[in-house]
């Protein structure tokens, strides 16, 4: 029996199965959750948003009629809980009529963009540095390192993006380097301009992630070469780059690939702090808009996109673990 | 020239709460094909010895120094690739638990091909043969499936079954056993016992075997080293220290084990006191407080380790005649002998 075929057993598919339904359950009791703090603690009235300044309480209400706020609410959350579960329509912005749908999709790729570049630098950035840090320990490099990770993970990101469009930006830089704010260019139109309006971004968000897991990793593979395998790699004969590599590194970054499974679910539903900072027009953005907006349909679909992702990231990331760790079973 | 020759090895380590004394002017001999059992209480230094024959003890805050010649050749003064071809080539080990010390996240094929491969260039598949031939020797059923297990698939034997394979696989002039039955069942640690005595007679391996437990020595050493705070109490032959003890301590350990003839009604003889904590360990002689025959001069001097009869050294400050005597009257209360 092959190793796939020995993982994905039927207990496993099984498992799989009830793990989607109660994701499914979630992704309800999220939404419901969200309908109800919008409707309970409202930042505004969303009809008397739509109308404009000079807006009469005739046009307010026939605003608040159009949009079916004058239903009760139990209605109001059916008819958007209809809507989803039959033809998937997310409703449609408060705000100007676009569906919220379609907005999620077409920003979707932008925010995949941002987290994929994100991950990759922080990976490439904190596993060497983790490892070196780990195997020197208690050297120059480790501490140097390791307190810069601190002040990275303790910088927050509207505060680092901040320094960098200040420092880099070509518009209000120190330095004329990097396109800044609202700059994002998608890949299909410049692959460059998608590049480097994306560069500062993804270090921003990268910077806090790359600490993180650097620390994680320099402690997941100190904990790993005090293990007695080790002993047992090294009493092989095996060279020391071969015990790190191949024995020590192995067992750390096994929870490593789990936990970054994670964050990048929590990403994909849209990095909201490092999307406003650079106004990247992403899901995070829409989200952060559509609160300013009291625009509840797009407060609901971002919500559940972002519940979505993370409910999907964290099967996977079971999954994964399966065939990770061939002591896992489920 | 013995094989193996640890000669007068200190190994100590800095810590927080201090200096800790692990091995403290040990020295030891194995020839070609016998065994050397090396018994004594946790903390008593012996396996750390046996990790410093490896040079696994070579921790930043680590000091070590003697010597600890392989034909002849100083292992300690070997670093990276020599060192690294006699790990496992010349020199094997085993561990106490296996569990632990295989990779949990690599099947056994894997581990022991890669063994192999460390120290010769054979293809993946010579060395998957390799490694079936070594599973079937050490008595593994199915062994053509096993090599695709995991080790949490195998039982504590088995596991134990696979580290011998795999310490055995390249033919190795030594095999170090450190507490190679201990995490076991008792039925399975004879079986395992029996296993490395086969196994050593068909190589003629030299095997160090480090136990706490003297009733495993009596049944496989040729010699036996007694330890004690990080040195040799008692030195010798096995009939020699098992039939004539003369140290207190190995008296204490021979006490202490329960007989076949001993009713059940009858108490075992723990030895007083508990072993020394080697950050602090006692002047002179360092079984001197929990010894019952300590004399005045026993906290004042460190006991050489002399010879007593041929091959056979004690380190003691009782006279030989006294030693002899309490000996055989400690022999006829017990019946061990």
């Amino acid at each position: 029996m092959g190793a796939i075929g020995s993982v994905l057993s039927s207990s496993m598919l099984l498992y799989i199965v009830r793990r989607i339904l109660w994701g499914a359950f979630l992704l309800v009791v999220v939404s419901a959750l969200t309908f109800l703090i919008f409707t309970v603690f409202p930042s505004a009235d969303p009809a008397a948003l739509r109308a404009g300044r000079q807006a009469t309480p005739e046009l307010i209400a026939q605003i608040r009629h159009n949009l079916g706020l004058d239903k009760p609410l139990y209605v109001q959350y059916w008819l958007f809980a209809k809507g989803i579960v039959l033809h998937f329509d997310l409703g449609y912005s408060y705000q100007n009529s676009v569906s919220v749908r379609s907005q999620i999709f077409t920003r979707l790729p932008v925010t995949l963009s941002l987290t994929a570049g994100a991950f990759v630098i922080w990976m490439i950035v904190a596993i060497p540095i983790g490892v070196i840090s780990a195997i020197r320990r208690r050297s120059l490099l480790d501490r140097a390192t390791m307190g810069a990770a601190l002040v990275a993970i303790s910088a927050p990101v509207y505060f680092l993006g901040l320094v960098a469009l200040f420092l880099f930006s070509n518009d209000i830089g120190v330095i004329h380097l990097l396109p800044g704010a609202g700059s994002y260019t998608p890949l299909s139109e410049s692959p460059w301009r998608w590049f480097t309006s994306l560069l500062m971004p993804w270090c921003v968000l990268a910077a806090a992630f790359a600490a993180f897991y650097a620390r994680m990793v320099r402690g997941n593979l100190i904990d790993t070469m005090g293990e007695d395998y080790i002993r047992t790699a090294r009493a092989k004969g095996l060279s020391e780059r071969r015990v790190v590599g191949r024995h020590g590194l192995r067992a750390a970054l096994t929870p490593v690939v789990t936990m970054a499974g994670l964050d990048i679910g929590i990403l994909l539903g849209g990095a909201i702090l490092t999307e406003t900072v650079f106004n990247i027009p992403g899901i995070g953005r829409y989200a952060y808009d559509s609160i300013i907006n009291s625009d509840l349909p797009a407060i609901e679909g971002t919500v559940l996109f972002g519940a979505f992702f993370i409910i999907a990231a964290n099967i996977f990331v079971d999954i994964l673990y399966a065939f990770l760790d061939p002591r896992v079973r489920y | 020239m013995p094989l193996l020759e640890v000669r007068d090895l200190h190994v100590s380590f800095e810590t927080r709460d201090g200096t800790v004394r692990a091995v403290d002017g040990v020295s030891l001999a194995v020839d070609r094909g016998r065994t050397l059992g090396v018994v004594g209480e946790s903390g008593s230094g012996k396996s750390v010895t046996a990790l410093t024959v490896m040079g696994l003890t070579r921790l930043p805050n680590a000091t070590i120094s003697g010597e600890v010649l392989l034909d002849g050749v100083d292992l300690l003064g070997l670093t990276g690739d020599d060192l690294r071809r006699v790990r496992g080539k010349r020199v094997a080990m085993i561990f106490q638990d296996p569990l632990s010390s295989l990779h949990p996240l690599y099947t056994i094929g894997w581990q022991i091909v890669e063994a192999i491969q460390a120290h010769e260039r054979v293809s993946e598949k010579a060395a998957r043969a390799r490694a079936l031939e070594g599973l079937r020797e050490v008595g593994i059923p199915n062994a053509p499936d096993r090599l695709s297990s995991y080790p949490h698939e195998l039982s504590g034997g088995m596991r134990q079954r696979v580290m011998i394979a795999m310490a055995l696989v390249l033919d190795p002039e030594i095999l170090i056993a450190d507490e190679p039955t201990t995490a076991l069942d008792v039925t399975v640690q004879a079986q395992i016992l029996d296993l490395v005595r086969e196994l050593q007679a068909e190589h003629g391996t030299a095997v160090v075997l480090i136990t706490h437990d003297l009733g495993v020595i009596a049944e496989t050493a040729d010699e036996v080293a007694v330890m004690y705070a990080g040195r040799v109490a008692e030195l010798g032959p096995l009939t020699g220290v098992i039939d004539g003890a003369e140290h207190p301590y190995t008296w204490g350990l021979l006490q202490s084990l329960p007989s076949a003839e001993s009713s059940r009604s009858e108490p075992l003889h723990p030895i007083e006191g508990s072993p020394p904590s080697l950050i602090s360990v006692p002047s002179g002689c360092p079984f001197h407080p929990r010894c019952p025959y300590a004399m005045e001069v026993c906290p004042r001097e460190v006991p050489g380790l002399l010879p007593t009869t041929p091959g056979h050294a004690v380190a003691c400050h009782l006279p030989v005649s006294t030693r002899r005597a309490i000996g055989s009257e400690v022999r006829s209360q017990e019946a061990w002998a």
